[in-house]
């Protein structure tokens, strides 16, 4: 199939095809290039190697197990599409989640902002050369995610965020990783500046290169860091603010000329407004409910055989899925209305009531059923307005379920980017763009 | 401006165009008839509305109901922070819509994934076709008479 661009070149100049697999082109995506030389006269960008059926998968899936799939959109920041479809839920169904766990969803999108924005960076920096960058990014980047993991379970499809609340309380020695993760951070943040801002190779091949004005980027949709770093003042937690933004104080960094290296400096910027709102969050956070020492609870299979003749009055020692997630912790993390928060694993092992909560909850045609209509939620993701379009028609499956990737539009943009720069500016101007395949190609 | 003088004005200049402003979870959408788009579009682009950012387009199929498909389209001000939705109903035998690809730059892809799951052609569009599926994919996969689990017949890789 002849291609757009193979149409409209002149027999003069080159054609390069450049990816799906290559090395620069992280994430899959294909720019077929016409050269003069290694001037790029004009390009054509092809997307769609992730396509995986997001939004079709969704649509045959309940409101609860679709949740997974929102980890995949993004996969270096999927807490954050977590909250994004939650919210867009919680909307239909009218609900809010319990006060700490606003402040843990805030905490835990920032970190995964920061690791969205570290990604990014460290991928931008390696391309250039600068492999020590890499690495530093990484390191600050595993600290991240070691207070992810303690908390939710998992490294990167965390699933973490529930409609209702969240999976867990944070994890009891929480402050003391999340501490040292900021510390990390900031010193890893430090060392990144010190190597990259007066760094004449970088700044050779970021500064002025890619220069996006204020009207393209609006033109194209951007939202983001990208639509920052050229001066536009838009950021949906000061624009529309979620969870408990609006109580808390952070400043949102801008560009003056829209290259490569505002992109770069935006995105090192947030960060350090990132960690300045976990901090905020961290002090501000109402302290849990005090729940019952665990010292007179059963262990799980003592339950269970107990439970066999009698109700079980005790708590129990291990919840059977996740730490923090026991039935005294529900109050303070995710709610306790049967209709759209899954019953404590305690009392679906242990009494009557619980199992058919838990049947209840799960059933084909049961468990969440937002009323019929159609919202539209968007939350500040790591690229920019991460949104979720849905319509329901009273059942417990989507009717549809469309998501706004920041990334698209982005990408979208990639043509005119790189038109008339060389072939070398193709690879920061790509990595400054942060294409993440699971979100441009849903 | 508030997005209530926005669509009491919109209703002023457009009156026989709009179907109805209903409200939905504090959110109002705005329906209107396919040959006004772009007016509105471009009216609400302008100052002192400047919604200047195209934020989202996509499409619902609702199966058995006349008119079978509806273009949704989210716009934002940011001056004026905040959204619009917009809504056109498209029937399944006349499945055309103006493309806003003269509008906004955003809206070439968005239009061509619209194209690629529903097969709504964009009159104008400057180059219509699938994004995300190859050329040669039978069907449109987000309609809702495309089954889950449908297989596609092999297609040749190089001729």
């Amino acid at each position: 199939m002849t291609t757009r661009i193979q149409k409209e070149a002149s027999k003069e100049s080159l054609l390069l095809n450049m990816g799906p697999s290559h090395p620069a082109m992280h994430g899959t995506i294909r720019i077929m290039l016409e050269l003069d030389g290694e001037r790029i006269l004009n390009s054509e960008v092809e997307v769609g190697y992730l396509h995986r059926g997001f939004e079709k998968i969704c649509e045959n899936r309940t409101y609860f197990n679709l949740l997974p799939y929102t980890d995949r959109m993004n996969y270096v920041s999927p807490l954050i599409n977590n909250l994004g479809y939650v919210m867009t839920v919680e909307k239909m169904l009218g609900i809010e989640a319990p006060e700490r766990a606003q402040y843990i969803r805030v905490i835990m999108s920032e970190l995964s902002r920061i690791s969205d924005h570290l990604t990014c960076l460290a991928a931008m920096a390696m391309e250039c050369g600068a492999f020590t960058v890499f690495l530093y990014n990484v390191k600050a980047r595993e600290y991240i995610w070691d207070v992810i993991e303690e908390t939710t379970g998992a490294r990167m499809t965390t699933s973490y965020i529930r409609i209702g609340g969240v999976r867990a309380d944070l994890h009891p020695g929480y402050k003391a990783v999340l501490k040292k993760a900021i510390v990390e951070t900031r010193k890893v943040l430090k060392d990144i500046r010190g190597l990259l801002d007066k760094n004449i190779i970088y700044l050779n091949r970021t500064r002025d290169i890619a220069i996006v004005s204020p009207e393209t980027a609006i033109s194209y949709g951007w939202t983001g860091p990208c639509l920052r770093s050229t001066g536009v003042y838009y950021d949906v937690r000061k624009a529309s603010p979620y969870a408990v933004y609006d109580q808390l104080d952070f400043e949102v960094p801008l560009g003056e000329r829209g290259d490569n290296f505002d992109r770069y400096m935006v995105r090192m910027k947030e960060m350090d407004q990132s960690l300045r709102i976990i901090e905020q969050a961290m002090e501000k956070m109402p302290r849990p409910s005090p729940s019952k020492l665990m010292v007179e609870a059963l262990e799980p299979a003592e339950a269970i055989k107990a439970s066999r003749t009698k109700r079980v009055e005790k708590e129990i020692k291990l919840s059977p899925n996740l730490e923090g997630s026991e039935r005294g912790k529900y109050l303070d993390i995710l709610g306790t209305d049967k209709k759209y928060v899954v019953p404590p694993k305690e009392d679906t092992y242990t009494s009557i009531e619980g199992i058919i909560n838990h049947f209840k909850f799960f059933m084909r045609g049961h468990g969440i059923r937002p009323p019929k209509g159609e919202a539209y939620f968007s939350v500040e993701g790591g690229n920019g307005e991460l949104g979720y379009y849905i319509v329901s028609d009273g059942t417990d499956r989507p009717y549809r379920l469309h998501l706004r990737a920041p990334c698209f539009h982005i990408v979208s943009a990639l043509e005119e980017m790189i038109k008339g720069h060389y072939i070398a500016d193709i690879i920061p101007t790509f990595g400054s763009t942060n294409m993440i395949g699971g979100e441009l190609d849903r | 401006m508030e997005k209530k003088k926005v669509i009491e004005e919109l209703k002023q200049k457009f009156s026989e165009k709009i179907k109805g402003v209903p409200v939905q979870l504090g959110d109002e959408i705005l329906l209107i008839e396919r040959d006004s788009l772009l007016d509105i579009v471009q009216f609400l682009k302008d100052k002192p509305y400047s919604y200047s950012m195209l934020l989202d387009l996509t499409c619902v199929d609702y199966k058995g109901q006349e008119p079978r498909f509806e273009m949704v389209y989210h716009l934002y001000s940011i001056p004026n922070v905040q959204r619009l939705r917009i809504k056109v109903s498209l029937s399944e035998k006349d499945l055309r819509i103006d493309s806003l690809a003269s509008l906004w730059k955003n809206a070439n892809w968005l239009e061509r994934e619209v194209f690629d799951m529903f097969g709504v052609d964009f009159k104008g569009h400057p180059d219509l076709k699938r994004i995300f599926m190859y050329d040669g994919f039978e069907g449109y996969p987000l309609r809702k008479d495309y089954p889950l689990r449908k297989r596609q017949p092999r297609i040749q890789l190089r001729k």
